[in-house]
């Protein structure tokens, strides 16, 4: 299970892309799509190379203010996790 | 005006195929769909479908491959991002091929198995092209692509479906979908051999969900039931004209690969007008909503859940494409299905009708 020591990054048949149409991001892979939130694709944006998960968080944190790193560290390991059980992000060796 | 807006391209480039599968989902009258749009047709009906929302572009057919400017249709999809998923009985491919796809900018491949030896698939497809397909899987994973391999199920496949899965997992697939026939057109014509018995869905639907849950993360297990055996309809399409859209190697635009089979429509053409005219023309608006539905859909509480179940089933079984669908328990016309299901616990016949009109004993 993921968690703030893991290393991370999206996995190969996801693929970030903006829905110009519906004005919204989404995460395609094959023959699903997910519409992310703004936060969300924060975290997936950083996902392009393995990253520590406190790297991602320290990111969030530096964009959104250190009152928020509670709530931002318990999203961030939430998204990974789900994402991960879809098999849309991958733990790779630290 | 409707405010729906497609998310997928199903791109059927030919009916053509190496295989003769006895469940194919190609018009039983293949003969009349012969010609095939040209490749500036196809690169113009990816671009106005990425317009229109589409950000899904499913490459099918027939045998995809066969269309020898697959690579040129590739390139157009990339250009507008499109997520490009090849859907391929894997035969005619090539690692060279594959590898100048991939460049070209494919996403993703999906290989069909008939079944896990050699001579279980050339019963189902009339001949045997089971070691190429596994080395086209291997090319598919050496090469860095995400694989997802697919069996139709069908009684005389259904309980090795572990097996499936286990192959699935030694080629390294990251989605294995274990789909049930769909009993229309050539499927439709060999139901009394294909419909397995409940106890065959339950054993194997008992193993499926077990691997599901072991491989969570790493592969994604999907079983899908036969809605002859699932008491509600399946939501066919995720709803008429909702997310779907669907052109045929002819350039018929359609919401779903048979509803040409369906009589009385005029379905648009993609080389007469825009994909954008098409996905507005009145034969999409015909079973949009819920204003179409007879009892005892219309007041269902399901209605916005399963759509109304499959037109095309409801035709084909019984006549009426505005029926409620007879798969499910609700329909008036639900004695057709459960009298399907009597006969497959009972001896099935000896022989398939082949795709292609070819017989065999």
């Amino acid at each position: 299970m993921i968690d703030v020591a893991s290393v991370v990054r999206l996995a190969p048949k996801a693929r970030l892309r903006f829905d110009r149409i519906r004005q919204q991001h989404m995460l395609l892979y094959p023959e699903k799509g997910l519409v992310l939130s703004a936060t969300a694709v924060d975290v997936v944006t950083l996902l392009d190379e393995s990253r520590a998960v406190a790297a991602i968080v320290e990111a969030l944190v530096a964009k959104y203010g250190e009152g928020q790193r509670a709530a931002i560290a318990r999203d961030v390991l939430e998204l990974l996790r789900d994402l991960a059980e879809r098999g849309l992000v991958t733990e790779v060796a630290p | 005006m409707t405010a729906e807006r497609p998310y997928t391209l199903v791109a059927e480039l030919t009916y053509r195929c190496p295989l003769q599968c006895v469940y194919c989902s190609n018009p039983v009258d293949l003969e009349r769909h012969r010609h095939e749009l040209d490749t500036a047709a196809w690169v113009r009906i990816v671009e106005e479908a990425e317009a229109l929302g589409v950000v899904q572009l499913n490459l099918t057919g027939g045998e995809p491959l066969l269309r020898e400017d697959l690579e040129s249709i590739v390139e157009a999809a990339q250009r507008r991002e499109l997520y490009t998923n090849l859907i391929t009985s894997a035969v005619p491919l090539t690692r060279e091929r594959l590898a100048a796809l991939q460049q070209a900018g494919l996403a993703a491949v999906q290989i069909s198995l008939q079944d896990s030896t050699p001579a279980g698939s050339q019963a189902v497809a009339g001949v045997d092209r089971f070691d190429a397909k596994l080395a086209a899987a291997e090319w598919v994973m050496s090469l860095g692509l995400p694989l997802t391999i697919n069996v139709v199920l069908h009684r005389d496949n259904l309980d090795r479906v572990g097996e499936f899965i286990a192959l699935a997992e030694r080629l390294g697939a990251q989605r294995v979908e274990l789909a049930n026939t769909q009993y229309l057109g050539w499927a439709l014509a060999n139901r009394a051999k294909l419909l397995p018995s409940r106890g065959q869905i339950e054993r194997a639907r008992a193993i499926a969900d077990e691997a599901r849950v072991r491989l969570r993360g790493k592969m994604e297990v999907l079983f899908v039931l036969p809605d002859y055996y699932a008491d509600r309809p399946r939501a066919c399409m995720d709803g008429w004209g909702r997310r779907f859209i669907v052109v045929a190697p002819d350039g018929l635009v359609l919401p779903c690969h048979a509803a040409h089979t369906l009589p009385g429509f005029d379905f648009p053409r993609a080389i007469d007008g825009s994909l954008d005219r098409a996905w507005n023309h009145a034969a999409f608006e015909r079973f949009r909503g819920d204003a179409w539905m007879p009892e005892p859909c219309r007041s269902c509480d399901k209605r916005h859940v399963d759509f109304g179940g499959c037109r095309c089933q409801a035709f084909h079984l019984t006549g009426d494409a505005t029926a409620t669908d007879p798969a499910c328990a609700l329909s008036p016309r639900h004695d057709i299905v459960e009298c399907a299901r009597g006969e497959a616990e009972r001896e099935p016949p000896q022989s398939y009708r082949y795709r292609a009109l070819r017989v065999v004993r």
